[in-house]
């Protein structure tokens, strides 16, 4: 079965339990800290979805110069919430800066990364697909998209 | 320009370039492949996503 972007469903009922804290300046567990979320890559032949709750190492890549459980993901600028009308509005958080895997060999192609939460028992956030790479004495980057309501990384709305 | 490969750091004058792109509804990906004596010594990738998942939030009616 394949890879397949989505939002966790266990990160929706764990946002109504304040279990994530994506902001420095609201904290929900430690004053003035925000939990810290790291960004995993996984082969094409795993089942990365909306049913994964937690980072597994199972069927993550592996390889010179990347490291299990992945990259730390920069979180710089708090999550932000706007007013669309009366009646609906979006909240929304993207990394603040790009995903860089740098000087890696990932010979098995890979196809996802997992955004979880490694201050909070790995819980899964988001999973992203994009085409199969492999990478050789390189590095893999993925590009952040604009932190707006229509192009933000996380975007939670209401209409 | 120096190039990290599978076989050290080497002036990219040594090398075969290539380079190529995929532009679609889901990605922007651009790709280097470096090539010394038809061996793949260098591969990078970036790659750019386009669409993001997207949750939807109700609240419910009273009454």
């Amino acid at each position: 079965m394949a890879n397949q972007q989505a939002m966790c469903t266990s990160f929706l009922g764990e946002l109504l339990s304040a279990t994530h804290n994506f902001s420095s300046a609201n904290p929900a567990h430690t004053a003035n800290t925000a939990d810290t979320f790291k960004a995993a890559l996984y082969v094409t032949t795993a089942t990365i979805n909306a049913a994964t709750t937690a980072y597994s190492a199972t069927n993550e890549v592996s390889g010179t110069g990347y490291t299990a459980g992945g990259i730390t993901v920069t979180n710089a600028t708090n999550p932000t919430s706007t007013n669309s009308s009366s009646t609906a509005g979006v909240g929304y958080w993207t990394p603040s800066a790009n995903l860089v895997y740098s000087t890696v060999t990932l010979t098995t192609a890979f196809d996802t990364v997992l955004i979880y939460n490694s201050s909070q028992s790995n819980k899964a956030v988001s999973v992203h697909t994009f085409g199969s790479q492999t990478i050789t004495a390189g590095t893999f980057t993925l590009t952040m998209p604009s932190n707006t309501t229509t192009t933000a990384l996380l975007r939670l709305s209401t209409t | 320009m120096i190039i990290t490969t599978t076989k050290g750091d080497m002036d990219d004058s040594l090398l075969e370039k290539k380079e190529g792109t995929v532009d679609d509804e889901n990605e922007y990906t651009t790709w280097v492949e470096y090539y010394l004596n038809d061996e793949l010594v260098h591969r990078s990738a970036h790659v750019t996503l386009k669409k993001s998942p997207f949750m939807d939030l109700f609240a419910a009616s009273l009454g």
